[in-house]
């Protein structure tokens, strides 16, 4: 009986680019395995697409797939992602960024993506902590957290990327986990299909770093802390306030339909061309 | 028609640049307002929907640059123009260039530093960060302009240079040539010379983002046009994929150099009037070179010749030229609008026994012809 090669493979630098760098138990394959379902269901040719990112672990992910890939600056994927879309409007362009890199030095640059609604889906792996450095606090930290950088605890509070990418006007804003895949699977899907700029924030675990300094357990018990301390919209809705509390809400935040930056830069050109050829 | 060609114009510096890039076939602009290069921005802002291409002001310089690159990956020749403060910040995106060998154009107006220094006044203070800017080793390429017509011809020159070399280029306008207007004579278009963004013909499976030799580089595909490839600026393998093997990492620094310094003499510009009778010679560029041709004229009155030696590409520096040219004269003289950076080069390539004399000025003001021609008075 030959083994039967999932289909997920042809979208991979199967054969050149593995093993990845990725530590065992780490979230980041999952994230990237719903990307490719998620490019899968939209029918897009590989030529077509582009994945971009900055600098860290979630940031490796572009080596291991074979679109047109590139691992930027730290912090400065979506800017080089926006000059790729501005570029050429036909491609697919998608952005794969940790935790820091987005939301720490790239804080900037995420959201003016967002304020623009350039139409590029970014993908925020939270593990709440640097791993590729060795796990130093991030702006996802949770209070209280021990990381090599906070040996005392975390004293500053962290960012709710959702509310962030809400605030400052994306078109569409989802978190999901990577233990409830084929609700990240869609959510990746729709970001993918919406016009404008889209954020899935996806929640995963860093057994090695974050896990090990605040004895969370191993892979698995981090798999059942998603598990456990996440709920959705509709659970939201049927709790009672005091059984909320400190559970992480996963669900589609935001799903507006606005012109993207693209769209209405080309209108700019048309108008501006109208109005020079009548005032000649 | 935005660049009126064969036609004479009373126009900027920086408005040239702009006019330049159009020349050249810009289609991406990437950029964030600063003095004294905004006038680039703004202009280009006005003529670019106008020729359907893109123009985008970026949320700082670091986006600016970063964007460029991206955008050039995506097959659109791409051009940012900042100042000092703002080339600090692109030194980032400049040294990922200068490692995934993306054709970009920098313009840099240099104003006065350091920091935020004199934004409306002229300096020569960047041509080491030119140089030297970036963390860890690779040549660079950069062109200083002394008139207004250089502005235009120069920004293109950047261009075509970029897309042979496959490197960034970096234009170094000092405030006055940027801010200055002058009547400039437009060459017409079959006479100025674009080298078009380079495409391989090789089948998919052969191609290779970087050239194997030491030296050379290779046709870059862009995205979407169905090769596809890693870019990265970890070190690399020909195809763009991270390595750390010794042999590979070795060819790839070795053509980060060779691919320039293999090919200077496509590169070297330089200027010189009556350099070869004079003992006496000026080392001057940019804004300064104007002074000094004032100066060989009031010099000349007096009976005194004194020649110019004017470099117009300045990195990679001249080095050849400079020797050959200068090894041999009593005094060089080196008017700098800084405290003393081109000078060094002058005296590495020089021997003791001629007298490297500098002139600085760090004030925001120009070298004025008379400075020039007391400092020549003083020694000869």
């Amino acid at each position: 009986m030959s083994a039967t090669i999932p289909y997920e493979y042809k979208y991979l630098r199967a054969k050149k680019r593995f093993p990845h760098v990725w530590c065992p138990g780490c979230g980041i394959g999952i994230v990237m395995g719903s990307i490719i379902r998620a490019v899968d269901a939209m029918g897009w040719e590989k030529d077509d697409i582009v994945m971009v990112s900055g600098i860290g672990c979630t940031s490796r992910m572009p080596v291991y797939v074979d679109f047109n890939t590139l691992h930027a600056t730290h912090g400065r994927g979506l800017a080089f992602g926006t000059g790729v879309k501005m570029a050429n409007p036909d491609l697919n362009v998608m952005a794969v960024l940790g935790d820091g890199d987005s939301l720490a030095i790239g804080g900037n640059h995420i959201i003016h993506a967002a304020r623009r609604n350039i139409d590029i889906t970014a993908v925020i792996v939270n593990n709440n902590n640097y791993g590729m450095t060795g796990g130093q606090f991030s702006p996802t930290t949770p209070l209280g957290a021990r990381t090599s950088t906070t040996p005392y605890g975390m004293i500053e509070p962290g960012f709710d990327v959702c509310r962030l990418m809400d605030g400052a006007g994306a078109s569409f804003v989802a978190r999901g986990t990577v233990y409830h895949v084929t609700e990240l699977d869609n959510m990746i899907l729709k970001a993918f299909k919406k016009k404008g700029f889209s954020v899935v924030e996806a929640l995963a675990p860093c057994p090695t770093n974050f896990g090990r300094a605040n004895r969370l357990g191993g892979p698995v018990e981090m798999m059942k802390l998603l598990k456990d301390n996440t709920i959705n919209l509709s659970q939201l809705k049927a709790m009672k306030p005091d059984q909320t509390e400190g559970k992480i809400v996963r669900g589609i935040f935001v799903d507006n339909d606005s012109i993207s930056y693209g769209d209405k830069y080309a209108a700019l050109c048309e108008n501006a061309r109208k109005a020079a050829e009548a005032g000649k | 028609m935005i660049v009126p060609w064969g036609e004479t114009r009373l126009v900027q510096g920086n408005e040239a640049v702009a006019l330049g890039a159009i020349a050249a076939g810009i289609d991406f602009f990437a950029g964030y307002p600063i003095t004294p290069s905004t006038e680039i921005a703004e202009l280009l802002a006005q003529y670019m929907p106008l020729l359907d291409k893109k123009w985008i002001q970026m949320e700082d310089e670091i986006a600016s640059v970063s964007a460029l690159i991206g955008g050039r990956l995506a097959g659109s020749k791409s051009m940012t123009a900042t100042s000092g403060p703002g080339f600090s910040l692109m030194q980032e995106g400049l040294g990922y260039a200068c490692m995934t060998e993306v054709p970009i154009v920098v313009v840099n107006v240099m104003r006065g530093g350091p920091s935020t220094g004199l934004p409306t006044q002229a300096a020569q203070g960047d041509v080491m960060q030119a140089r030297w800017g970036t963390h860890g080793d690779h040549p660079v390429i950069a062109l200083a302009p002394c008139d207004v017509r250089e502005c235009f011809e120069l920004t293109v020159r950047a261009f075509n240079l970029s897309e042979i070399f496959r490197t960034p280029v970096i234009l170094l306008p000092d405030e006055i040539i940027g801010h200055m207007r002058e009547r400039v004579v437009f060459p017409r278009k079959e006479d100025v010379h674009v080298v078009p963004m380079s495409v391989p013909d090789v089948p998919v499976e052969w191609y290779e983002h970087y050239h194997e030799s030491t030296s050379n580089v290779s046709p870059m595909a862009s995205f979407g046009s169905g090769y596809r490839y890693h870019v990265t600026g970890l070190m690399h393998d020909v195809h763009g994929f991270p390595t750390r093997k010794k042999d590979e990492v070795q060819a790839k620094m070795d053509r980060l150099k060779h691919k320039i310094t293999r090919r200077l003499d496509e590169l070297e510009d330089v200027r010189m009037h009556e350099v070869e009778e004079s003992s006496v010679v000026i080392f001057a560029y940019g804004s300064v070179y104007r002074s000094a041709l004032a100066a060989q004229a009031i010099l000349k009155k007096k009976r005194k010749t004194v020649g110019i030696f004017r470099p117009v590409t300045l990195w990679p520096f001249p080095d050849r030229t400079v020797k050959e040219m200068l090894d041999s004269k009593d005094v060089v003289l080196v008017p700098e609008l800084n405290q003393g950076q081109l000078i060094h080069e002058v005296e590495r390539m020089t021997r003791d026994s001629v007298r490297v004399v500098p002139l600085h000025r760090i004030d925001g003001y120009a070298i004025t012809p008379e400075e020039i021609v007391d400092a020549v008075l003083e020694v000869i």
